[in-house]
């Protein structure tokens, strides 16, 4: 993880190279928390007022504002946490993200825009891996309480079809 | 070896269900041509959709890939997306605007009613080849469906003598009806589309099902959005064959039958409650979902409102495709408000998750065991409107309908 004392003017300093560096680290960090079931974690790669959406890419094209996934706020996600862990009914499977293409789209004042490819694999008991999901990730990231955190968080997905469910974040 | 008849239905009626029928191709392909296209009206999109002259959507009746167009006279056709030529799927855009339709293949080319108005080398070339003189372009148009829209939904039917679709729904259901598509105008909020790995009436046994909602969802129950002790009732058309669950939101409180319920939590309070901030939209009731015979799910649940298309992909599988909308009218704290509720369904829906997971489970229990049968006595043996949700009874009168269509 970044220092956790960052703060946003180191980071606008910081040359291209090292950027890259910090943004690898950080998608590191988040498909981890995902494919290694710390969920309790994920909350915290957020800000308390974030946007996190996971949209099939026809809605996002066509301007459609319905998301399959829609949270608000760092609370929101938590919920969905809750609801993972202790509502929902769903059968055990593992997931495994890939992210790639990692691309710096400058910066919006003190949040930084930044896109990356992923490929998310699930796998299920007793059946060979399949391909999930493939997309995008749209997002704003800004420096809050010493280290990186999304301010949006944009999942857009190519294939309009999700196979089954779709329990856990992208 | 194959059977060349499928198996007959269970000595104890519609108070059981043969599980063959979930996994069977006969039955399958049994279902395809006397329900799918036989005499009744599927669901095919909301008119807003293809509001234009010339707008089109490509959607699919049980297996057939359809096309829906509004015509230059505003009127909505449904064609058949197959060539009458070779069969080519000429339409590949979900969505779209055109003047005609032309073939890739060979050209032909069919106007937005679906008649067949060009066809190249029909008189041959230097005299060589050709159509034959007799051939008549007026008996090759694209195979058209009978249509019906409805303040602002479209439905289609392959059955040149089915009954109109007022009929088709009958009284009470067409009240329900009406009641959520009241005739102001709708917008779509946007599409949601899953493959769920298991047979198509597995989804409308869900939706039929009360009994399941107090006990599965435990976001339901926890909130009091959809629970046994709500005042709750089930009704049904004269035929069986459509359904509808309705009930009125309590409190999150404890009552003597929450007991049973082990998926109540009491203590449960939401980090950030704006998922869930209801507002009263509807005169009676809180919830309402519908289920209209083959193909569509309506769903009001709260705010959140959408229809519901079931598409069949063979015995295992089906699409369940998801139209969100709201009204015209809607200011955008209703929209906002529609769109965090969206939150409860779709493919990663807090309440929908446990659905789609259990039909895999159903499925995955049932496909070993053909000859088995499924128990459904809660609530009785037979079928009646009932004001209570603990009853199977939904599901006996869907089957009763499906068994007489099915001659099992």
């Amino acid at each position: 993880m970044s220092a956790p004392d960052l703060n946003v003017n180191d980071l606008k300093a910081l040359p291209a190279r090292e950027l890259r560096l910090e943004l690898e680290t950080l998608y590191a960090e988040y498909v981890a928390c995902i494919d290694n079931d710390e969920l309790e974690r994920f909350p915290d790669f957020f800000t308390e007022n974030c946007l996190y959406k996971i949209q099939p890419r026809s809605n996002y094209e066509r301007g459609l504002p319905l998301a399959t996934w829609r949270s608000e706020s760092r609370g929101m996600l938590k919920d969905r946490v809750v609801a993972i862990r202790q509502l929902s009914t769903w059968g055990p499977r593992r997931l495994r993200h890939v992210v790639s293409c990692i691309r710096i789209r400058g910066w919006d004042g003190d949040a930084l825009r930044c896109e990356a490819n992923y490929a998310l694999f699930e796998t299920l008991p007793e059946q060979l891996t399949r391909v999930f999901q493939v997309g995008r990730y749209l997002d704003r990231i800004e420096v809050d309480a010493g280290r990186l955190r999304f301010a949006e968080k944009l999942c857009v997905f190519d294939s309009e079809l999700i196979p089954n469910t779709l329990v856990y974040p992208i | 070896m194959q059977r060349l008849e499928p198996q007959r239905w269970h000595a104890m009626g519609i108070a059981r269900v043969p599980y063959h029928i979930y996994t069977d191709p006969q039955i399958y392909a049994r279902e395809q041509e006397r329900i799918f296209c036989g005499k009744s009206w599927n669901y095919v999109g909301l008119s807003t959709e293809i509001s234009n002259p010339g707008d089109f959507k490509r959607t699919v009746i049980g297996d057939k890939p359809v096309v829906v167009i509004r015509d230059s006279e505003a009127k909505v056709n449904v064609v058949e997306n197959r060539c009458a030529h070779r069969g080519v799927q000429f339409c590949q855009k979900p969505f779209g605007h055109a003047k005609e339709f032309m073939c890739p293949y060979h050209q032909w080319t069919y106007n937005l009613k679906g008649d067949l108005i060009g066809v190249p080398f029909r008189r041959g070339v230097k005299k060589q080849g050709g159509m034959p003189a007799d051939f008549d372009p007026a008996q090759h148009g694209l195979r058209k469906l009978k249509v019906h829209e409805r303040h602002g939904v479209i439905f289609a039917s392959f059955a040149d003598d089915v009954e109109s679709f007022e009929q088709y729904l009958g009284e009470s259901m067409l009240k329900l009806f009406d009641r959520v598509f009241d005739g102001r105008s709708l917008t779509v909020l946007g599409y949601s589309r899953q493959l769920i790995p298991a047979n198509w009436k597995l989804m409308f046994e869900n939706i039929k099902d009360p009994y399941h909602a107090s006990l599965l969802h435990v976001f339901l129950v926890t909130f009091g959005l959809f629970r046994a002790d709500n005042p709750s009732k089930v009704r049904m058309d004269r035929t069986g064959r459509h359904g509808a669950l309705i009930s009125e939101k309590g409190e999150q409180n404890k009552s003597e039958d929450i007991a049973e319920m082990k998926s109540f939590r009491a203590q449960l309070k939401l980090a950030d409650p704006r998922l869930l901030e209801p507002v009263r939209e509807f005169p009676e009731y809180t919830v309402v979902m519908q289920t209209l015979w083959p193909n569509l799910i309506i769903q009001q649940q709260s705010n959140t409102l959408a229809t519901r298309q079931l598409i069949t992909r063979g015995p295992g599988e089906f699409e369940l495709f998801w139209t969100f909308f709201g009204y015209a009218t809607d200011s955008e704290e209703m929209t906002l408000r529609r769109l965090r509720q969206a939150n409860l369904m779709g493919p990663a829906g807090f309440v929908s998750i446990d659905d789609s997971e259990v039909m895999k489970f159903s499925q995955d229990g049932i496909v070993p065991s053909p000859s088995d049968a499924g128990v459904m006595e809660m609530g009785g043996r037979d079928w009646s409107d009932e004001d209570h949700i603990v009853t199977e009874g939904v599901i006996r009168a869907f089957y009763d309908y499906y068994r007489k269509v099915m001659d099992l």
